[in-house]
This record gives structure tokens, C-alpha cells and sequence, in this order.
């Protein structure tokens, strides 16, 4: 646990060192409330299902920019070496740099409770509770595409390649709902489950079922342990 | 304290290390010296757990590398060949991270610190960004991160690489310093600073130990045969070949006639000396020596007899 602390401190200066991270939570920011107001204002409802259907839009580039240098700036670096022949599980390594990233996500993700502020305010009837499994589903997509752009980041020593290959996972997530009208009837349960966009979307309308968090949790639990494999397969190349 | 067993490592079809074995006690300096690709670097990243060995074992006290990997890194330091280091930390915080991920915090921290700092003259750059450092404190910076946590072991992957000859001399004298109370095995291409560090030389060529002794046992054993150098005037050929009958212990090696002189070289067990033999037949030959040299082989002579290649090209 105290190795996972460390490399999680690492990996936060390491963020907060460069501009990146402040590049990254001013332009979320900007993004997610120019696309909310902009349709707050139009439709008129105390919700906040427009904000809901913009963030998982602005993960899908944003995360894989934030993860992309994890693991494959070590491997470019050379450092890499020196954390591994260190004391420390290669499982450790990945939490640490995991929750590093997620860390990162959720500071952007409560910058837009600013619009929650606003609705509290100029809104009638307001479902709490629906704001809050809402949060709480973005919270969780944004854990399982930190988890995809880790894996990705484990792959190869290019940054670049790190963050094409993690747009391309988390958008086939994405993508699978929309899907459905192009699969046989007896998959479509199946691909709709592995769907991010079926489990947020839920969530997001005030739906806390235990089906979802095990899909976040066990998409999660997956590409972090396939990231620990890939990072222990050094050893026998 | 540290034995290598056997051990082997294959990349794909290729055989890096081929099954090597040797022994490394403590308070040792060894230097570890081999040519490009020669499996230098791989038999180090083996024994700090960086790699697995395909067969063969490294052991360190009664742990081995295969089922104890944790805890042999825990008294191991390491300085990796390029010296990777995350270049946007302040050198302290770069130092204070090693110490964390060892387990050393608080009080223990600021003792180490301040050690490793006055070890490897960081004052003036501790508060300093690691990648605002020159490479010669960028070096230093390393190995005080190998040695933060006070280990048994040092393993130093050419550690005085791209360091002025100054900064060399005080990495020279802080590894001899840490050599009497650890056991330090560098690898080096080198091989003057080989020479100048070390206890013992082992020497690696395409996968496998060819040489292991000290630099004086080296050059020793590879002078069992020693060259004899003449230049002669007023020497006929056929006499120089007539040589051998008369002195047994002599074995003519090249004879090279120009105008006025011969040039010999002669050749004889190091457990002989036949020179005054020599000087007499030469005497009774009428011959005129102007020149008689021993020719004695230094450790770049043995290092390109073992490895077959020319030392100034090797980096592994």
C-alpha cells in the first residue's frame, strides 16, 4: 500500500510539473460548459442529462491524452528499468499509476459540479439523486477508459501510438449501443451489456443497479491486470 | 555472498549468456568487462531482477533471484548503463522517492540524504531539477539513488561513462571507498579505469566467462609465453634458424631481414629466461645486438586476445 502512495505521488507531480494537467482541467472545463449551456438554456429542464451526454463524448479524447505517457514515457525514458529492478510488485506499479490518472479525471469531473451549482440555482424540482448516480456513473466510465489508456500506455514506448490505440478501445466501448441494429438478436443482450454507453446512460437517469458497477468494476479489474502482465513480461523477453 | 549458477538467457534463438558461473564475495570490487553485445549488460539485469534467466540461478545469501526476487532488490543498488532518471524532479525529491519506494522516511530520510549527498559531492545541486543537472552530476545523482538505502550490493552499469577525467577520479575514489564495506560489481569498457578500481576482473566474450582473476593474474597467466625482441647487424638468416638447436628453450617466431640488420622475435616460457644464452650465441656469432626488448602484454592486449575484437569499440 505504501508503494501504491508513492508511485501515486510520482506520477501526480509528475502531471502537475508540466502544463498538461492545467491544459487539461482549463480546457475540460471549457469544453463540457460551453456544450452544457449551450443546450441548458435551450431545452429549459432542471436536469442535468445534457452535461452527462457530453462528458462521455470528451473522455474519449481526453483520457487517452492523460494516460498515454503512464507507462511509455518510462519505457522511452529508460526509467522503466530503474522502478522495476526497485522493490516493488509490477501490480503495485499499475495501481499507483492508475489511480494517478483517475486521480486527474475526477478533478476535472468535479470542476463541472460548477453547473450543478447553477441549476441548484436557477432550477425547480431537481433530481438529486439522479445527479448523483449520474456522477457517480462518470466517475466509474472515467475509471474504466484510465484503465484502457494504461493498457494502452503498457503497449509500446511511443506516446503517440499509446494514445491511438486507447481512442481506439474506449471508442469501441463506446460505440457498441450503436451497434445493436447490425447484430444478430441473440447478441445484441451481450454487446449492449459491454457497452459503456448502456451502463452510463442508465446511471445517468437515476438507475443504480449492481449489474453496472460489477460491468465498471470487472472492465477495470480486467485492464489493469492485463497491464501488470504486460509489465511483468519484460522479464522473459 | 553473491554466487551465479549456471545461469543462461535466451532472446528468441539467440543465446546471450551461456550458462556462466562465478562467485563474488564481500567487500569485493569486481569489474565486469566484455564487448558489444558480449552479455555484460544482460547478466547484470539478471541479477537485479530486471530479467528472468531462461536456466541457472543467481543466489545472494541463501535467496535466490527466480523465487525471491523482492528481496534480493531490497539489498541490491542499481545504476542501469544510461542512467535513466525522471529528469523534471528536484534531486531531492528524485532521492526522496527511492528512499520511499525502500521504505526509508522521516529522520532515517534526512540521514540518508545527507550521507549520499556528502558521498557524492550534491550539495551544491540538491535542490536543483535533475534535468537541469550536468551529466556529470546527473551521474552522481544515480549512483546516490543506488545508494540511498545503504544496500549490500552496488551493481554499476559503466558508471563513469561521458565524465571528465576529474569526475572520474572522484567516482574512482568514492567506489573504492564504498568497495571496502560492499560488495561492488562494475562493469566498464574502460579498461584503464577497470584496472585502476577493481579487485578482480572477469572477463565475458559471446556469452561466456573467458578470464576471471585479478589484473595481475590475468597479465601473469597470459605471459606464459614471452617475446624477445632483436635487432641484429652482421646476422645471416640461416643462423638465426640455427638458434633453436643450440638454445631448446627458444622458439623463433618471425625474422625479418632489411638491408644492414635482422629484426628477430623469439619466443620462450615465462619459467625460463635463456637472454644470456642468446647474448653468448650472438656473441660467438660476431653478431652486433643493437637492440634486445622484452615485449610485455598489458590488460587491452589480454582483453583483445580473449574477445577477439579491439577494446575501443566495446559497450556492452
Amino acid at each position: 500500500m505504501r508503494n501504491i502512495f508513492t508511485i501515486y505521488k510520482k506520477e501526480l507531480h509528475s502531471f502537475f510539473s508540466s502544463p498538461m494537467a492545467y491544459i487539461f482541467l482549463v480546457v475540460f472545463a471549457l469544453v463540457n460548459g460551453y456544450f452544457f449551456n449551450v443546450q441548458f438554456f435551450l431545452i429549459n429542464e432542471s436536469d442535468m442529462r445534457a452535461l452527462f451526454g457530453i462528458i462521455p463524448l470528451v473522455y474519449l479524447f481526453f483520457i487517452p491524452a492523460v494516460s498515454m505517457g503512464l507507462i511509455s514515457r518510462e519505457k522511452s525514458l529508460g526509467t522503466i528499468e530503474i522502478i522495476s529492478t526497485m522493490p516493488i510488485l509490477e501490480r503495485d506499479i499499475v495501481i499507483g499509476k492508475y489511480l494517478a490518472g483517475l486521480s486527474l479525471i475526477l478533478v476535472g469531473l468535479l470542476s463541472t459540479l460548477i453547473h450543478y451549482l447553477t441549476l441548484i440555482n436557477v432550477g425547480s424540482t431537481i433530481d438529486h439523486g439522479a445527479v448523483f448516480t449520474g456522477y457517480l456513473g462518470l466517475a466509474l466510465l472515467g475509471g474504466v477508459y484510465t484503465s484502457v489508456g494504461l493498457f494502452a500506455s503498457s503497449l509500446t514506448e511511443n506516446q503517440v501510438v499509446a494514445f491511438i490505440v486507447g481512442i481506439a478501445i474506449v471508442l469501441i466501448f463506446f460505440m457498441l449501443d450503436k451497434l445493436l441494429f447490425f447484430m444478430p438478436s441473440s447478441m445484441t443482450g451481450i454487446v449492449q451489456y459491454l457497452s459503456t454507453d448502456f451502463h452510463v446512460s442508465n446511471m445517468s437517469r437515476g438507475v443504480l443497479d449492481t449489474r453496472n458497477l460489477v460491468y465498471f468494476g470487472s472492465v477495470i479489474g480486467f485492464f489493469l491486470s492485463i497491464t501488470t502482465r504486460i509489465l511483468e513480461s519484460r522479464k522473459w523477453s | 555472498m553473491i554466487r551465479i549458477d549456471n545461469l543462461s538467457k535466451n532472446y528468441g534463438s539467440v543465446e546471450a549468456v551461456k550458462s556462466i558461473s562465478f562467485s563474488l564475495g564481500d567487500g569485493e570490487i569486481v569489474g565486469f568487462l566484455g564487448a558489444n553485445g558480449a552479455g555484460k549488460s544482460t547478466t547484470l539485469k539478471i541479477m537485479t531482477g530486471y530479467l528472468t534467466p531462461t536456466s541457472g540461478n543467481v543466489y545472494v545469501g541463501d535467496k535466490n533471484i527466480i523465487d525471491d526476487c523482492l528481496e534480493i532488490q531490497k539489498s541490491v543498488g542499481y545504476l542501469p548503463e544510461l542512467n535513466p532518471l525522471y529528469s523534471e524532479m528536484k534531486v531531492h525529491e528524485y532521492l526522496k522517492f527511492h528512499a520511499a519506494i525502500r521504505g526509508i522516511e522521516g529522520t532515517d530520510f534526512t540521514y540518508a540524504l545527507k550521507k549520499v549527498v556528502a558521498d557524492c559531492s550534491l550539495q551544491g545541486v540538491v535542490h536543483r531539477t535533475v534535468g537541469n543537472c550536468s551529466k556529470g552530476y546527473k551521474q552522481r545523482i544515480g549512483l546516490a539513488a543506488a545508494m540511498i538505502h545503504d544496500p549490500k550490493i552496488l551493481i554499476l552499469d559503466e558508471p563513469v561513462t561521458g565524465l571528465d577525467p576529474n569526475q572520474i577520479v572522484e567516482i574512482r575514489g568514492l567506489i573504492k571507498k564504498l568497495g571496502k564495506e560492499k560488495l561492488v560489481l562494475m562493469s566498464s569498457h574502460i579498461l584503464q579505469e577497470i584496472q585502476a578500481t577493481v579487485d578482480r576482473i572477469i572477463i565475458i566474450d559471446q556469452g561466456s566467462i573467458v578470464a576471471d582473476g585479478t589484473s595481475e593474474e590475468l597479465i601473469s597467466d597470459s605471459q606464459s609465453m614471452i617475446q624477445l625482441h632483436l635487432d641484429i647487424l652482421n646476422a645471416e638468416e640461416n643462423d638465426i634458424q640455427d638458434m633453436k638447436a643450440v638454445i631448446p628453450a627458444i622458439n623463433v617466431k618471425t625474422v625479418k631481414k632489411s638491408e644492414d640488420n635482422v629484426k628477430v622475435t623469439l619466443e620462450y616460457q615465462h619459467t625460463s629466461d635463456p637472454r644470456k644464452e642468446v647474448f653468448n650465441y650472438a656473441v660467438d656469432k660476431g653478431w652486433v645486438l643493437t637492440e634486445m626488448s622484452l615485449s610485455r602484454k598489458n590488460l587491452e592486449d589480454i582483453f583483445r586476445n580473449l574477445t577477439g575484437k579491439n577494446s575501443g569499440e566495446t559497450d556492452a
